[in-house]
């Protein structure tokens, strides 16, 4: 059965044509400095999708994502500046490394529940931090970080430039977007939005909460990882401080602003959290304080995000779950 | 010896600073299930406030008061600031979201943080700002052969003292038991005519003032304060809460004087470099094998 109802999939289709067409004139428009916004854009966005298996998907709170983008960042950094591995052949490294460390470190702590794993993962971001800080074995150069990175080749093509940059991390977070709008619509996707709604129901159904939820979690942190890869690429430096508990409070907002498991939600609530920044430049050291009022404001007055998702598609097939959580909510609240 | 029972009082200390922010979020967290993130800039401006009192009107204060009255002065002004911030903060920021659920309030709390520690970036400035020197005489006391600094001493005896007033307040007092009942069940506690907009301002007032108390202490302490400051303690706060039993007030306390014990001695034994990560994986270890906390569930009823 087909969810989408077929006038609606077509204005989608002509709106998503017009903005990957803006988005292919864009840097041919302007100078370097705005192209690299959108570059940080793309970043953002890349991370905000990979927070939003975990955290919009699956409902796991995570405030330690930024620990997983370190661990790639960093796997591309040490391994390309001391055995010279290309940048590019370092890129699924890199995801394979972030999602192996979210194996093992998640693994004893997924049966925690809510805040519990919240503070956990806060625990995890914040050992990942001090840990490059302090250099252990002297690989990771310490607060200064690690520099000279090189830049991605393909071939004889190297992408050097800001614009080339720009579409290189376009490019992945489209691929991205398309492989995760599968996965949504796929066996394991269902699996997560139905452990998000009730684990219990879940579980009774014979869905194995810990591995699916151990899924996301591999799945996000090497997502992150690709992420982490390409800021390293871009900057060709790393240093401890991009990596702060205030970049995964930021990813976390990027979810909840754009609407929990919503990826044009995501692309939304990333583009509010790197553009806004830039847009309110000229308030100078003011203009932190109108994000934050921007933030307080918007929870305020969207509290489920700018663009959240639809549930139709799930209740129309005849499983009403909003149904179901109300008359949950009116008997257990 | 000598070095552990050092250790052990500097601990103390440490501990019932961070012990002192946990009671502020164990309380907000066990009526409204809410993460407040912004407690630790509560205490970032209580500390503020108190060293701009101490600074610009210490002469007066000292010259009328005396110099202990001059230090209560400031830490009672700071109190009352922070306990005004803290009732404005709820009214605009936690107020209009309560009924929208958990995960937008956290937003919310995250971007009052935002709010709040510019606010005070724009106020004093972006740089340290450092208490004035040998505020309290720098003595040192023997006891039992030990030695402990009466700044040391103060801090300790008056977290104390906070402490005991605190748990008056919530077992003895009717505005207590209108708190212990709401977080029990707030719509049964909703229908025995408790005001629930009334407990809430309530926490919002001893919370951010305890977090006021703090940073003026903390300030007399370390001496040098500046405005990111609350995240740092906020953090560590926060783990003490989750390690004591989130929501059970005496667990808060005991969390904190364990962490801060725990982070001295491993800064001692094992490496000052990593302390907090020793610290970050107690934290994690006690989880995996107590999810509730080290005094989750057992000592008492959540508040």
């Amino acid at each position: 059965m087909d969810y989408k109802s077929t006038s609606m999939s077509r204005l989608d289709q002509k709106t998503i044509f017009i903005i990957i067409g803006g988005f292919v004139i864009f840097p041919f428009l302007v100078s370097d400095y705005y192209i690299d916004v959108a570059f940080f854009f793309g970043i953002y966005a890349l991370l905000g999708l990979s927070l939003n298996i975990v955290l919009g998907e699956v409902g796991l709170f995570d405030l330690g994502h930024a620990g997983f983008y370190a661990i790639g960042a960093y796997t591309t950094a040490i391994l390309n500046t001391t055995f010279h591995i290309p940048v590019l052949l370092l890129l699924p490294v890199s995801a394979l490394a972030a999602g192996l460390f979210a194996y093992l470190v998640c693994s004893p702590i997924i049966h925690l529940k809510g805040d519990y794993l919240c503070i956990v993962t806060i625990g995890m971001g914040e050992i990942i931090r001090l840990a490059l800080l302090n250099n252990p074995f002297g690989i990771t150069g310490g607060p200064n970080g690690v520099f000279g990175i090189d830049s991605p080749t393909l071939g004889f093509f190297e992408i050097d430039s800001s614009p080339k940059f720009f579409f290189y991390i376009w490019t992945v977070v489209l691929l991205s977007i398309l492989g995760l709008i599968r996965l949504q619509k796929s066996r394991i996707g269902r699996a997560w939005n139905c452990i998000r709604e009730d684990e219990i129901a879940a579980e009774a159904n014979g869905i194995d909460v810990r591995a699916y939820k151990l899924l996301a979690f591999v799945l996000g942190a090497a997502l992150a990882g690709v992420a982490g890869n390409i800021y390293a690429s871009k900057l060709m430096i790393v240093s401890p401080e991009s990596f702060s508990f205030l970049e995964s409070c930021l990813l976390f907002c990027i979810v909840l602003i754009g609407g929990m498991g919503s990826i044009p939600g995501v692309l939304i609530g990333s583009a509010a959290i790197s553009l806004f920044p830039e847009i309110f430049r000229p308030f100078a050291m003011y203009r932190m304080m109108i994000f934050g009022l921007a933030m307080i404001l918007m929870m305020i007055f969207r509290p489920g995000g700018i663009w959240p998702r639809k549930r139709g598609a799930i209740e129309r097939s005849g499983f009403p779950l909003s149904t179901l959580r109300k008359q949950r909510s009116l008997a257990n609240p | 010896m000598q070095v552990i029972f050092e250790q052990i009082i500097n601990g103390l200390t440490i501990g019932s600073f961070y012990g002192l922010i946990a009671l502020g979020y164990s309380m907000v967290y066990g009526v409204l299930k809410l993460i407040n993130f912004a407690h630790g800039d509560f205490f970032t401006v209580g500390s503020y406030l108190g060293y701009t009192v101490l600074v610009f009107g210490s002469a007066l204060a000292t010259s009328v008061f005396g110099l202990w009255g001059g230090i209560m002065l400031a830490t009672v002004l700071a109190a009352l600031g922070v306990a005004i911030v803290g009732v404005l903060v709820e009214r605009a920021a936690y107020r209009p979201i309560y009924a929208s659920g958990r995960l937008p309030a956290v937003v919310s709390a995250l971007g009052a943080s935002i709010v709040l520690q510019n606010l005070i970036m724009v106020i004093w400035g972006p740089r340290y700002q450092a208490y004035p020197a040998n505020l309290i005489p720098n003595m040192h006391l023997q006891l039992f052969g030990f030695n402990i600094t009466l700044l040391q001493m103060v801090i300790l005896i008056m977290s104390f003292i906070l402490m005991l007033v605190l748990y008056f307040v919530i077992q003895k007092t009717l505005f207590g038991a209108a708190i212990r009942a709401t977080a029990l069940d707030r719509d049964t506690a909703a229908l025995m005519g408790i005001n629930f907009n009334t407990v809430i301002r309530f926490i919002f007032i001893l919370g951010p003032a305890l977090g006021a108390v703090t940073g003026v202490m903390v300030g007399m302490y370390y001496r040098q304060i500046s405005f990111t400051m609350g995240w740092n303690y906020g953090l560590k706060a926060f783990t003490a809460t989750i390690l004591g039993g989130i929501g059970n007030l005496p667990g808060a306390m005991f969390g904190g004087l364990i962490l801060g014990i725990l982070e001295m001695l491993g800064a001692a034994y094992i490496s000052a470099a990593w302390k907090d990560v020793f610290v970050f994986m107690i934290l994690i270890l006690v989880l995996i094998f107590r999810p509730t906390g080290i005094f989750g569930e057992k000592i008492a009823e959540k508040v």
